[in-house]
């Protein structure tokens, strides 16, 4: 009987599909031996268009497929640019202010890059490209034409052409279109010459769309953008930028195909949610050929791709070219990737232990399940994990999280002494390494300024540290104790927390935002840590949209916010407290408002320099000065947690670059044999319960029947 | 019958306005287009310029009722409330505020939602109902008694304990189904027996309650004093007799809520990964697409009328005694 219900439950699992692969396997038998990374999503992409694209979550997507100029050495510490499309790193020209070529930098009063890409690039095969009798198939669709059409590989026609230069400029005039929002086009407005104008004239377009768009934005030419020939062209910036490279390997600056514009500018393909946003056409190793962010989202190897080699760290370059090692390792290694939808921490963790998923992070219900302390304090993964051969790479976030306070409030903001005393005074009693302890499971270090680690300036806390709150004492940085806090109160005119000037108690209010359980516990921890100098402190709890109201009017007094770096370079962070970034000014993302002269000052000559020790010294200086005024408390930085499995190869903690997928590995053999060998089925309870099913109804029976037959009758 | 039916979406229509007028009072006067634009746009780098062109671009740079810059039909046209509200009552959905067609999205999510609740609902069905039947049989026993305990205990237990008790049990101890997921056509089966069992064990407690009750009220009435004086089994006089005047209150039930099984369920589809319209509700709920939430209010509004609807038209179609008019 045994040996029948499993057979009969068997049976009913071949109907589904499934022979050799475990019952419990998401992916179905053909799938789950091949050459395909598994991995999983939590949030849905919003934007796949370059254009718009900002989140980590995007680029996971986006950078596989699209290619910008450049990219980050995938190896290297710290940070190095590399060339992705470009043969070679620009050649900056300065201009002087009749755009004639200058070597004189003090002169200079424009820079230019010069850039070249590699010639034989080839988009990924896209309906957009193909032409019937040299006419364009698909790019004046009928009602008729679209009949049986519902995602972009009912198209039974794609074709490809050659990555152009005009195919950069396109894009970089995409950024200057309002209809497409992109997020930079207000710090490209600042630095790119012709872009102001070209926007300008777009806005008065706004009502024409489609085709007509495209052809504008095709024949129409932005000042500082010149194509110098099919595979090069230049582009001239305001004033000298050397942070602008950067930026050129963002997703932002990937090319756009015109014919791909044009193509999804059609209303009928947008009434079938065919979109660029949905749908991206790049040159990357990978296409996205399922896009259902609602299930998963596949990416499959570009049979069009050229071919990269695997980076190694004897890489060079020489004379801005690039010279690679791995001559032989041609990438990428993995035929396809699938991502899935996983919303709940719960399903995610058990199919990543299970085998189903590559890799995971470890989210906090997790972690103690993933990893321990061992006995010499270093964070080192657990016996069952270890067991399973599962590595664990960590990595500390290029990002910042601080508190802030509002400079234009009457208490804590200001510049004069008494706001600048209880401002040190609340940096010195809030415990960050509690608070990492805590909230973040130990996954974090201290801030000492606003510069992570990783980025040049950083100060690490034991050879340069934030005198305001850290002193020497024998031989060791120590933290100032909560005496010198309640010193500093006295001298802001509030002993004991208590307002001198009219003897009431000081009250400060935190800006706050999100509902969940972490959150009141954060703002109880909060609270606790302001009434160690008598300070109390009322929460006002808001929804998002609030809080941002508030930051935009100055009308919040202490908040919490983050940063993270867009690229490698201080001038990403100490922007962050330049006065002509301020929130209520300026719109910027200065949103404590700070405003120092002499902070102001070194900034503007930092930001265009280069890495130099020279560099160095007025980064020391510039952070002093906000180690001094306190305009954030200076938080922490996250460290990132991650885990694969034994059988993955490649895995590197590079938090700058996005596009990684390429270098990644699978050893089939090795996950086909312990997928099987950690899933089997266990069938016991299963016939346990069967018979106490058979039990249960032969004994109703049997009650029904007795019951019936004494014919007693209420 | 088709006046009372033309009678009943003639009364709907203002109950449908007063629900969408709440839920335009909710996310227009709460939340201003300006912050809900911020909200699309990002955190980082976002100006009033990009607010404005978002704003622009999806029609909500309109006054909220009325246009006094528009002359005629325009007055009233012009506005964010005709252009988002009143055009959802000839289903025009709109665009959702991430730029995807909803109408078109509603129809692709619908159906694994169905797949979900409509087996949960007839395996719930008729389980509960068995167990019903079986404590009514058994009324004022210890049996009953048990049975009562039991379902109370079920219905007090949170159905998140459910899923993942029933996800650690199944698919990670025992390891005979995904764990979550989904696929189209025969391969959804080994991705929907969990959510189903689960959804079914939920379901155990309050509906044979809900069931019981109703045998219960109705094994007191005189009818079947009569059968059984008849001298007929209590079996027969349950099956033939209880049974069948009981289904009219079933039936009603059910019917009320066929319709609204295309909305799917918040909780479980978000749990098992089930691509419906219950995890589109929920997602849209957590990154404030108002267009979608306000398009699955009215569609759920609509949907719970015209279960009404059906009610009253089975009613007629299971007691000859009731008429429509």
């Amino acid at each position: 009987m045994i040996n029948d219900l499993k057979n009969i439950f068997l049976l009913s699992i071949f109907l589904f599909g499934c022979s050799d692969n475990p019952l419990n396997s998401p992916y179905s038998d053909n799938k789950s031996t091949q050459n395909i990374l598994y991995s999983s999503f939590q949030e849905r992409p919003k934007h796949l268009d370059p254009v718009r694209s900002y989140s980590s979550n995007e680029y996971a997507f986006l950078a596989q497929i699209y290619e910008p100029l450049f990219q980050y050495h995938y190896l290297k510490k710290p940070y190095e640019l590399i060339p992705l499309t470009a043969t070679k790193l620009p050649e900056v020209q300065y201009l002087d202010s009749s755009f004639r070529v200058t070597k004189k930098v003090k002169n200079a009063r424009y820079s230019k890059y010069i850039l070249n890409i590699k010639k034989g690039i080839l988009y990924q095969n896209h309906p957009a490209f193909f032409k019937e009798k040299s006419k364009y198939l698909y790019h004046s669709l009928g009602l008729d034409d679209l009949k049986n059409i519902n995602t972009l590989s009912d198209f039974k026609k794609s074709s490809t052409r050659e990555l152009l230069s005009d195919d950069y400029i396109y894009q970089i005039k995409r950024l200057a279109d309002n209809l497409n929002h992109s997020p930079i086009s207000g710090v490209m407005q600042e630095y790119i010459y012709g872009f102001t104008e070209y926007k300008e004239q777009l806005s008065k377009l706004n009502n024409i769309s489609g085709e007509k768009r495209v052809s504008y934005l095709k024949n129409n030419k932005m000042l500082g953008i010149k194509k110098i020939d099919d595979f090069s062209f230049s582009i001239i910036l305001k004033k000298p930028y050397p942070q602008f490279v950067y930026w050129l390997a963002m997703p932002f600056f990937a090319p756009m195909p015109w014919e791909a514009d044009l193509f999804y500018s059609q209303q009928q393909l947008k009434k079938k949610n065919i979109t660029l946003n949905w749908y991206p056409v790049g040159t990357g190793p990978f296409m996205l050929t399922e896009n259902n962010p609602n299930l998963r989202m596949v990416l499959k190897r570009n049979g069009n791709f050229r071919g990269e080699v695997y980076p190694s760290l004897e890489d060079k370059i020489k004379n801005k070219k690039m010279y690679s090692k791995n001559k032989e390792k041609v990438i990428p290694f993995i035929d396809e990737a699938i991502f899935s939808l996983e919303k709940e921490q719960i399903p995610r963790w058990n199919k990543f232990l299970q085998g189903y998923y590559d890799n995971s992070g470890i989210a906090s219900d997790n972690y103690d399940q993933a990893v321990s302390l061992n006995n010499s304090g270093d964070i080192t993964l657990t016996e069952e994990l270890k067991e399973k051969g599962i590595h664990l790479s960590m990595a500390t976030a290029a990002s910042t999280y601080y508190i802030g306070f509002n400079m234009l409030d009457g208490t804590v903001g200001g510049k004069s002494n008494r706001a600048k005393y209880l401002r040190q005074a609340i940096t010195l009693a809030i415990d960050y390494e509690e608070y990492i302890s805590i909230f973040a499971n130990g996954r974090g270090i201290v801030a000492q300024s606003p510069i992570p680690p990783g980025i040049f300036g950083y100060q690490d806390g034991i050879k340069k540290y934030n005198k305001t709150i850290y002193s020497f004492k024998n031989k060791r940085i120590v933290k100032k104790n909560i005496e010198k806090a309640k010193i500093l109160m006295e001298k802001a005119g509030y002993p004991n927390g208590i307002n001198q000037k009219n003897g009431k108690p000081l009250i400060l209010y935190f800006e706050a935002t999100g509902s969940g359980a972490d959150t009141y516990s954060f703002l109880n921890w909060l609270r606790k840590q302001f009434k160690k100098i008598n300070i109390q402190l009322v929460t006002r709890v808001t929804d998002y949209n609030r809080f941002q109201e508030k930051m935009i009017n100055g009308t919040g007094q202490i908040f919490q916010w983050g940063w993270n770096a867009d690229y490698p370079d201080p001038e990403n962070f100490l922007f962050l407290l330049y006065s002509k970034n301020g929130k209520v000014k300026y719109s910027g993302e200065n949103a404590s408002n700070y405003d120092s002269k002499d902070f102001d000052r070194l900034f503007i000559k930092m930001k265009n320099m280069r890495n130099s020790i020279e560099r160095e010294k007025i980064i020391d200086q510039m952070l002093s000065i906000i180690q001094e005024d306190c305009p954030w408390i200076w938080g922490w930085h996250p460290k990132s947690f991650s885990l694969s499995h034994g059988w993955v190869e490649n895995v590197e903690s590079n938090l700058m670059a996005n596009n990684t997928l390429k270098y990644k590995k699978i050893k089939l053999n090795s996950r086909n044999k312990n997928i099987k060998s950690w899933n089997k089925a266990n069938f016991t309870l299963l016939y346990i319960l069967a018979f106490l099913i058979f039990l249960l109804i032969l004994s109703v029976f049997f009650m029904v029947r007795k019951k019936d037959r004494e014919k007693i009758y209420d | 019958m088709i006046n009372y039916i033309f009678k009943r979406i003639l009364y709907a229509i203002p109950i449908l306005i007063g629900v969408n007028l709440l839920t335009f009072t909710l996310f227009f006067v709460v939340n201003s287009p300006d912050e809900v634009a911020r909200l699309h746009l990002g955190n980082k780098r976002v100006t009033q310029e990009q607010i404005q062109s978002w704003n622009e671009q999806r029609g909500y740079n309109f006054p909220l009722f009325f246009n006094q810059s528009e002359t005629g039909l325009n007055v009233i046209k012009k506005t964010i409330f005709y252009e988002k509200s009143v055009k959802l009552f000839y289903f025009d959905f709109g665009i959702s505020d991430s730029g995807r067609d909803i109408k078109y999205d509603i129809k692709q999510r619908m159906w694994p939602s169905l797949a979900i609740a409509l087996p949960s609902l007839l395996v719930g069905l008729m389980i509960n109902i068995t167990f019903a039947l079986f404590f009514v049989f058994f009324r004022a026993t210890k049996v009953d008694y048990i049975g009562v305990i039991f379902c109370v205990a079920l219905m007090s237990i949170s159905s998140l304990f459910y899923i993942i008790g029933g996800q650690y049990l199944i698919s990670k101890l025992l390891q005979l189904v995904p764990i979550s997921g989904y696929a189209q056509g025969v391969d959804a089966i080994k991705f929907l027996i969990l959510p189903v069992f689960i959804s079914v064990i939920y379901g155990i407690g309050s509906g044979t309650r809900w069931y019981r009750s109703l045998f219960l009220e109705e094994i007191e009435k005189d009818y079947v004093k009569t059968a059984k004086s008849k001298g007929l089994s209590e079996v027969s006089v349950l099956f033939n007799h209880v049974f069948k005047n009981a289904l009219i209150p079933i039936l009603t039930g059910v019917v009320v809520i066929l319709p609204l099984l295309f909305l799917g369920s918040l909780i479980v589809e978000s749990f098992f990964g089930i691509p419906g319209l219950g995890s589109y509700t929920i997602d849209a709920i957590q990154s404030q697409d108002f267009a979608i939430v306000r398009a699955m209010v009215f569609l759920g509004t609509i949907l719970y009328i015209f279960g009404l609807i059906l009610t009253d038209i089975s009613y007629t179609l299971v007691d000859p005694r009731v008429r429509l008019k």
